[in-house]
């Protein structure tokens, strides 16, 4: 018996030092980082625990603007991305020619490395001596004077970061939900339609009914995916976030951790540890409706 | 509701790429059903019979030929406004709904002057609910209903709408037997009630023959035969018909029209009306066969099975097709085997001549004989 | 007949709503096919126009006469983008080796082995897959530099070979393989670990294969931890070499040479996915947590 339990841990041993080196121990060490005051890098000290990292962090205007910024981006980019994955699957489940090759298509910003493609992106939209860059370009055609995209108004700005978000995280929702609507008995749609089932009411009754498992488990994922947003800023406006207004509630944390203004762990991890509190709660919060909701 | 099938041919292509000739469902498919009766599509399984009950349902749109409803060319209308009900072989009952929304959901659909108020929709489902026998299971959901019952809530959602004519596709096939048998009796009393004409799928021809008014039987897409349940049983007009229906099967032999009489191995069974000599196919249905012993045909005895009223002899017979060869005979029969061999006479009109070519069949019996 | 002639409008109708809606669809989807391959298309567009010509037109071509190759050779001259490719590589290989050994010992224990404590140790499990890798980062930076392992490929790769996710993942596909197999391979003499190798893993493939596709691609793509733990350029990755390439350019801002490191960076994968398009698919469907 002993020696059957040896063998079984041997097995669990690299899981469990690797887990516990960098993912136990990291919890309950920003835990304790959070509660330190006045923690130096340096020297490895401090003088105090209390919550003031906490509240220095809620009155830091640029977690502020990081937080302003990150809500924009989830209320908008999880409605959009959602409902325009399930547009896209619903036209996708239509049609039979050409269907495999749109399905590849859409999935392949999957694949791409989201700071090459930013780049792309950016120079699409931006603005510059030589060019205005072909979005304004195209604008143009419609009477639209140019805008600066990447360094000009903050409405703009957080445009193309919610444009490039929901182009971003499209491709696993339209492949979750095409999957999901292939995955529905076509026998009840048959049923509907001999029934003379409006096309609407098909959807509202039916269709949807059929795939909220699905759609619940993309909503609560999309919140939790959108409020973790950090690389798409960095590729649309470069590192400094701060300076460009568009620093994300992540973005806040990876800047008081290193880099220019870093050396701040405490900080960040307050920062942090809010972060998760704001999600965890949205996610129960999701997780109520979706049990209202889903039915079966 | 009358309905007229004319000349009606669906061809898919076939899913197999590389073969490009399409695969023929329903192959210039004529046939009127009547008004008010319930008609069993009997086959094998692949015989093109769903895919004829999609044609009329709609779902599917024939390559060519006809379909009428009453006077009404209906061969391009949606199905949508066709007006039939429809009952899948898994019931394809919204599994989030409960049974009174299932049951409610095609009157939801109703448009116009036809929309009803939720207290005539909830009048209308309890009514269907009350002829399926129902009504005290309207707040379940399908999950926590049997097969059975699940059957019933789907017979009612086609029903409460009043259908012009009602399809079922195999609808029995996923019941356990002693269910199977309760449900078909069901069905016949729905359709005696109602007065709906009906259509229905079965591969199983038991179920076919004991509640359809009439029976087509299809093979690859092309009607065999069509007629009352005894009649296309007691006059097959090819083997294949002959073999589909009846259990246990009906024993074939191959044998030959020599002299004006059927030949099996070196014995005449039979005496026949002037036929020219020619190698056939011999079909006896196993109540076919009368002890004597010195019966006209000898087979090799395998055994008796006495069960109740019936006696089953199983033997054998080097031209036969069958394995065995079954032949039922009362129990009060006196039965003088003496094994191995054993000794029948053969009843003319349980006996069938088929051509081997055509596999059609070739009336063989004196007009003296019949009866 | 008047029956009939109202039949014929319906039949219209239903014919005329079809073909309407069938072409919006299609227009739908070929729009957003657009929207999705236009960056695709304009960065390799943009990486074969030479320098001047991409800077001397206001209103850019969509096309160009005078392909070049020049760019290529600036952006793997100028910059060490070879270098950081081969980092890449490198990082992405011998993580998901070691992830991959990893998470298959830990999921067969949990699976196939009976130990005290068992039930306990996978419930901690599987409350860490709640964890956001954002809250511990920190700490692991700390850890890193802590241990003088900055600028190393053991600080690069050590926090990232495991998951609780797959490990899970695996687990539920080892429990699927009927116990009958395992007792007959005791009974033959087999040994756990030669079970494993022989048994399980062959049987298990596809997800091993999932879990391989999900893994490289997230390396490959990894921005976040390699950014902080190197700032040696020799350790560079590629999502770090292109926003240094980004920050501090080629001495100039030069676009086309720019996107013909983002072209190169992003092949790999994309020719990987058009290889493997529906393995790739499947696997994401099952196991793909981004978005």
């Amino acid at each position: 018996m002993d020696k059957k339990n040896l063998k079984a841990w041997l097995y669990l041993l690299p899981a469990i030092l690797f887990l516990g080196a960098f993912m136990v121990y990291p919890l309950i060490d920003v835990l304790i980082y959070s509660a330190e005051e006045g923690y130096n890098s340096a020297s490895q000290t401090y003088f105090g625990v209390g919550l003031y990292n906490y509240s220095y962090v809620l009155h830091d205007p640029y977690f502020l603007q990081a937080v302003k910024n990150t809500f924009i981006l989830v209320i908008i980019t999880v409605p959009v991305s959602t409902g325009l994955a399930l547009l896209i699957s619903l036209g996708l489940n239509s049609i039979k020619k050409l269907r495999n090759l749109f399905q590849t298509i859409y999935f392949l910003p999957y694949v791409t490395n989201t700071l090459a493609v930013g780049l792309v992106f950016m120079i699409l939209f931006k603005k510059n001596a030589y060019t205005d860059g072909l979005v304004n370009l195209t604008l143009q055609i419609f009477g639209a004077g140019p805008i600066d995209f990447i360094d000009g108004p903050y409405a703009a700005k957080m445009f193309v970061l919610c444009f490039y978000t929901v182009w971003v995280v499209l491709p696993f929702k339209i492949l979750i939900l095409t999957s999901a609507l292939a995955s529905v008995n076509q026998d009840y749609y048959n049923a509907a339609r001999v029934d003379a089932t409006p096309k609407w009411r098909i959807f509202t009754r039916i269709t949807l009914p059929m795939i909220s498992p699905m759609l619940f488990y993309l909503i609560i994922t999309g919140f939790i995916g959108a409020f973790k947003a950090y690389s798409d800023a960095v590729a649309l406006f470069g590192t400094d976030l701060n300076a460009a207004g568009m620093n994300t509630i992540v973005g806040y944390v990876y800047d008081m951790l290193y880099g220019d203004s870093g050396g701040f762990p405490s900080y960040a991890s307050a920062a942090a540890l809010i972060l998760f509190a704001i999600v965890l709660t949205i996610t129960c919060i999701n997780l109520m409706i979706s049990k209202k909701h889903v039915h079966y | 509701m009358k309905v007229v099938l004319q000349n009606l041919t669906k061809r898919f292509p076939n899913s197999n790429r590389k073969i490009h000739q399409d695969v023929i469902a329903v192959n210039d498919f004529s046939f009127e059903i009547p008004d008010g009766k319930l008609i069993g599509l009997l086959g094998p399984s692949g015989c093109g019979k769903s895919t004829t009950l999609n044609l009329i349902s709609g779902l599917e749109k024939p390559t060519s030929g006809r379909i009428f409803f009453g006077e009404d060319d209906v061969t391009e209308l949606p199905p949508e406004n066709r007006g039939v009900g429809l009952v899948f072989q898994n019931y394809a009952l919204y599994p989030h709904l409960t049974v009174l929304q299932n049951i409610m959901f095609p009157l939801g659909n109703l448009k116009g002057a036809q929309k009803l108020s939720k207290e005539a929709m909830r009048e209308k489902a309890f009514e269907a609910a009350k002829l399926v026998q129902i009504e005290g299971l309207m707040d379940r959901k399908p999950s926590e209903m049997s097969g059975g019952q699940q059957q019933r809530v789907a017979i009612a959602r086609a029903l409460v709408k009043m259908p012009r004519i009602l399809l079922l596709d195999e609808p029995l096939s996923n019941l356990d037997a002693r269910l199977r048998l309760q449900t078909r009796e069901e069905i016949k009393r729905i359709q005696r009630e109602t007065g709906i004409t009906t259509v229905f799928v079965t591969h199983d021809q038991e179920e076919a023959m004991s509640i359809s008014d009439m029976i087509v039987v299809m093979k690859e897409g092309v009607i065999q035969q069509i007629g009352a349940p005894q009649e296309v049983y007691d006059e097959p007009k090819n083997l294949f018909v002959a073999k589909f229906l009846g259990t246990p099967p009906i024993n074939v032999f191959s044998g030959e029209l020599r002299e004006n009489r059927l030949w099996i191995g070196g014995e005449a069974i039979l005496e026949t009306r002037p036929l020219p000599d020619q190698k056939v196919k011999i079909a006896i249905r196993p109540e076919g066969f009368i002890p004597n012993e010195n019966g006209a045909l000898t087979l090799d005895l395998v055994g008796v099975e006495v069960m109740g009223r019936d006696t089953t002899v199983v033997s054998r017979h080097p031209d036969c097709e069958n394995v065995e060869i079954r032949s039922i005979i009362s129990s009060e029969d006196r039965l003088s085997v003496a094994p191995p061999k054993v000794c029948f006479d053969i009843k003319p009109y349980k006996t069938f001549v088929f051509d081997p070519e055509s596999e059609e069949r070739i009336a063989f019996v004196k007009e003296d004989m019949n009866g | 007949m008047n029956k009939n002639t109202q039949y014929g409008t319906i039949e219209r109708n239903a014919k005329i709503r079809k073909t309407v809606f069938r072409v919006i669809v299609y227009f739908l989807l070929a729009f957003w096919a657009f929207m999705v391959l236009f960056p695709f298309y304009w960065m390799i567009l943009s990486s074969i126009k030479s320098y001047s010509s991409y800077n001397s037109e206001y209103i850019p071509k969509f096309f160009t006469d005078s392909p070049t190759l020049q760019n290529y050779f600036d952006a793997f001259g100028a910059v060490s983008l070879g270098r950081y490719f081969l980092n890449t590589f490198l990082f992405t290989v011998i993580t998901t080796a070691i992830m991959i050994f990893v998470i298959v010992l830990a999921a067969f224990a949990f699976s196939r082995l009976d130990f005290r404590g068992k039930n306990l140790v996978f419930t901690l499990f599987l409350a860490l897959m709640m964890i956001p890798n954002e809250l511990v980062i920190i700490t692991n930076f700390q850890t890193i530099t802590n241990l003088g392992l900055r600028n190393t490929f053991l600080g690069l790769i050590l926090p990232s070979v495991t998951s609780v996710f797959y490990i899970y993942l695996l687990k539920e596909n080892f429990e699927q393989i009927p116990d009958e197999l395992y007792k007959a391979a005791k009974v033959d003499g087999t040994s756990d670990l030669k079970y494993l190798l022989r048994v399980m893993i062959p049987i298990c493939r596809p997800t091993l294969i999932t879990v391989t596709i999900l893994k490289v691609i997230e390396c490959w793509n990894s921005y976040v931890w390699p950014r902080l733990i190197t700032d040696d350029e020799a350790y560079y990755l590629v999502s770090n070499g292109i926003q240094e390439i980004r920050e501090n350019g080629f001495g100039r801002e030069n676009i086309p040479a720019m996107m013909a490191a983002v072209v190169v960076i992003s092949v790999p994968l994309i020719v990987l996915f058009l290889i493997f398009h529906k393995k790739i698919m499947a696997g994401v469907s099952r196991g793909g947590t981004k978005g």
